[in-house]
């Protein structure tokens, strides 16, 4: 026995390195479709990019490159602070709107009752429905002449309400949030159950009530799940595109035009290329920006939240 | 400098990457496969064509294609239709990325001119010169927006379209007012309809070109059509004509007075919403293209029938310059060939344009559906329901002393994106009428 024995041990040892190695080797090909694919889609765009914005091209003919003669033209067009403008006051609206709506009811939904589960279901239908069908859903029922208020008589649903600069902004605003509430409200309730139940009772016993439990313990406990939320809808924010290419596209007037539809507009249909590629570099540069703020903001990631529990 | 086809599109598929959701969005279907582009060569007999969807002109242009497929059973055209502004940038890329269709159905005018410059139409006027029995069967004011550095590069298919302006009889019988003949008739019908909780125009204006046609005409009515000329022509500073000036503010004018529907700058004219209102009743009025008969006719139940829709040419302007009989419009469409198609479906397509395209059923076609052909001596087609519309607009056709192109055609794509956006910030108050003047003399030229 004791003769047989130390092979099997060498082989299982051997084994297990010979395993080890393979594996990490198993590991690396399993990251290169993604990272090929990343590079493909996501990196060697991004260079391709920044070279359009030195040239000038309409689309079809040839490229010409013509140095800096897109970026004047994109920097000197008063359409680029508007359109920034635009922007930032969609992803701040966005944010306020959702931010509070979503944790309340992610706290909400995180209890485990039948009809709160029912209720669960319910508010995750926004998210099955594609952002086109949306717009177009709100867009018909919206119409001052054919749609929802017309349709029931009721004079107060009869607004102008995407023509009308500023009440088409906030349209805007309330359709985005009831189409991404959902989404946002299904992680701050993930994150709600995952506070220690123990917590909840300690502070019972020293008589907190609801409200003080909500902001001394759920509050500060969601503090990373707040960031992680807010910087989903921060950079999404930046590339609305179809809703509101759809709901509204851009108008009336520049009321509602982004940077991604100015981007479009400039790029398909003024065919120029050149100062559309401008666009999107700064587009680019926003956002890795705003990504790099918002983990700033989150503190260091390694501090525990879950000291003396 | 990169010139090699595959740069470009290597460059297209990039930007278009890049762009990430918006891009993708606009224009992430890819177009269905060219069986004749130029690459893949071979395969026996087979073109392409791409052409706008929705009534009246996709049903013709499907029977006009089923028609030449039957009676070429070895050879096999294929077509793709698109909604109108989604087309216009489908299109664009398609042919960009060297993906295009070998039959291109545009506009004409600067569209075209912007196809010639980058190569990829085909020079028709050699063609047109030894056929020259088919270029007979076309009404040659109809060859102008075809026609770039004196050169034909597509032929004139389908309607003379110019734009009238359309209303509603029983809505003005209702109010007991008469149709206007004049800019102040206009004006005073605006209080009457409003007052009548009626709209006294309707309007897509999320569309923005509809906006633009009533440019083309106060423009024209006020100071005759040499003003836009001397636009088109580049000439500096050419917007700073005071009769721009009196039209903007005409136009303002009208719309402080709630002269269009509630919301008009949120209705889209693609999905006909601007046309409802009129056949509803609830709008008075509409300033439309000619091809608007067919929708009213199509979606508006018996409108039509029962005699509801009027239809005139744009009426004076009071102390005006411009010649009343003057209109605005489309001559005709176009199909161009893809100069990179193969010379298999270059000739198949020739041999579409120089027989199914100009006979007689497909003059019959376009007739029924409420359309004046582009081809020659189709009078005596006009009889029954539409006989008065097509009398009527081919009179308005061929007696205008000048019919101008509309104006986002006639200019380049880049151009007439900023006219556009000027415009529907005009209707939306955005701007004063100088500040319009200022930012669109900032562009003339490019």
């Amino acid at each position: 026995m004791t003769t047989i024995a130390p092979p099997v041990v060498r082989t299982k040892g051997s084994n297990r390195s010979s395993g080890g190695r393979s594996g990490s080797g198993s590991v690396t090909w399993m990251a290169l479709p993604a990272f090929v694919w990343f590079v493909l889609f996501g990196i060697i765009p991004l260079f391709g990019v920044l070279f359009l914005s030195f040239t000038t091209w309409n689309g079809i003919g040839d490229i010409s490159v013509t140095g800096l003669t897109s970026w004047k033209a994109t920097l000197t067009d008063p359409g680029l602070p508007h359109a920034l403008w635009i922007t930032f006051v969609i992803m701040a609206l966005s944010w306020a709107v959702q931010t509070p709506m979503s944790i309340l009811i992610g706290v909400f939904l995180a209890t485990s009752k039948r009809y709160r589960e029912l209720l669960a279901v319910l508010y995750f239908i926004p998210l099955l429905l594609s952002s086109a069908a949306i717009a177009i859903t709100f867009k018909a029922l919206l119409d001052p002449n054919f749609g929802l208020g017309a349709g029931l008589g009721i004079d107060a649903l009869n607004q102008d309400w995407l023509g009308n600069s500023t009440l088409a902004m906030a349209t805007l605003i309330f359709i985005v949030s009831w189409q991404f509430i959902p989404f946002h409200s299904l992680i701050y309730q993930g994150a709600v159950r995952q506070i220690p139940t123990s917590m909840y009772e300690a502070s019972q016993i020293d008589g907190a009530g609801r409200v003080r439990q909500f902001f001394s313990i759920t509050l500060p406990q969601l503090k990373y799940t707040i960031i992680t939320s807010s910087t989903l809808m921060v950079v999404g924010s930046l590339t609305f595109f179809d809703l509101i290419y759809v709901l509204t596209g851009g108008g009336p007037g520049d009321s509602t035009r982004t940077l991604a539809l100015e981007m479009y507009q400039k790029g398909f249909q003024a065919n120029l290329m050149g100062p559309a590629s401008a666009i999107a570099v700064i587009l680019v540069l926003v956002g890795l920006a705003l990504s790099l703020l918002l983990r700033r903001l989150g503190g260091r990631a390694d501090e525990s939240q879950l000291e003396g529990v | 400098m990169i010139n090699s086809n595959f740069s470009r599109r290597n460059f297209l598929g990039l930007a278009a990457g890049a762009a990430g959701a918006a891009a993708l969005a606009a224009c992430g279907s890819s177009g269905p496969e060219d069986k004749s582009g130029g690459s893949s060569g071979g395969g026996g007999g087979a073109a392409s064509y791409w052409s706008l969807s929705g009534e009246p002109g996709e049903p013709i242009r499907q029977a006009a294609i089923d028609r030449f497929n039957k009676a070429n059973p070895d050879t096999k055209i294929t077509p793709t239709f698109f909604q109108n502004d989604a087309y216009k940038q489908k299109i664009k890329t398609a042919l960009g990325a060297d993906q295009g269709p070998t039959m291109i159905w545009g506009w004409g005018g600067g569209g075209l001119k912007e196809y010639v410059n980058s190569n990829q139409v085909e020079d028709l006027t050699d063609w047109l010169g030894q056929n020259a029995a088919v270029k007979d069967k076309i009404l040659p004011s109809s060859f102008g927006a075809a026609t770039v550095n004196g050169k034909i590069y597509a032929l004139p298919v389908e309607t003379v379209q110019p734009i009238v302006l359309f209303y509603n009889k029983k809505v003005f019988e209702k109010v007991g007012v008469e149709p206007p003949k004049s800019w102040g008739e206009i004006m005073a019908l605006v209080p009457k309809f409003n007052a009548q909780k009626i709209a006294p125009f309707s309007l897509g204006g999320q569309s923005r070109w509809t906006n633009m046609m009533w440019l083309e005409f106060l423009l024209d009515r006020t100071a005759g059509s040499e003003v836009f000329d001397r636009v088109f022509a580049g000439e500096k500073d050419a917007w700073s004509d005071p009769a721009v000036l009196d039209m903007l503010t005409k136009i303002q004018d009208l719309v402080k007075a709630n002269g269009f529907q509630k919301g008009f700058s949120s209705t889209t004219a693609d999905s006909n919403a601007d046309q409802a209102l009129l056949y509803t009743g609830k709008a008075a009025m509409m300033l439309h293209g000619s091809w608007s008969y067919g929708i009213q006719k199509a979606d508006g139940g018996n409108f039509v029938k029962d005699g509801g829709l009027g239809w005139m040419n744009f009426p004076p302007v009071e102390g005006g310059k411009g010649d009343p009989s003057n209109t605005v419009g489309n001559p005709g469409q176009y199909l161009s060939i893809s100069s990179k198609a193969t010379t298999e479906a270059k000739d198949l397509a020739k041999k579409f344009f120089s027989t199914t395209l100009v006979d007689d059923e497909e003059k019959a076609g376009w007739v029924k559906s409420g359309g004046v052909p582009v081809l020659k001596n189709s009078d005596s087609l006009f009889t029954g329901d539409d006989a008065a519309f097509l009398k009527d607009m081919s009179a308005i056709a061929s007696n205008a002393k000048v019919f101008a192109q509309s104006w986002d055609q006639a200019l380049s794509p880049t151009a007439a994106e900023t006219l556009l956006d000027n415009i529907a910030k005009l209707f939306q108050l955005q701007v004063s009428p100088q500040q319009w003047v200022d930012a669109m003399n900032g562009v003339i030229g490019k």
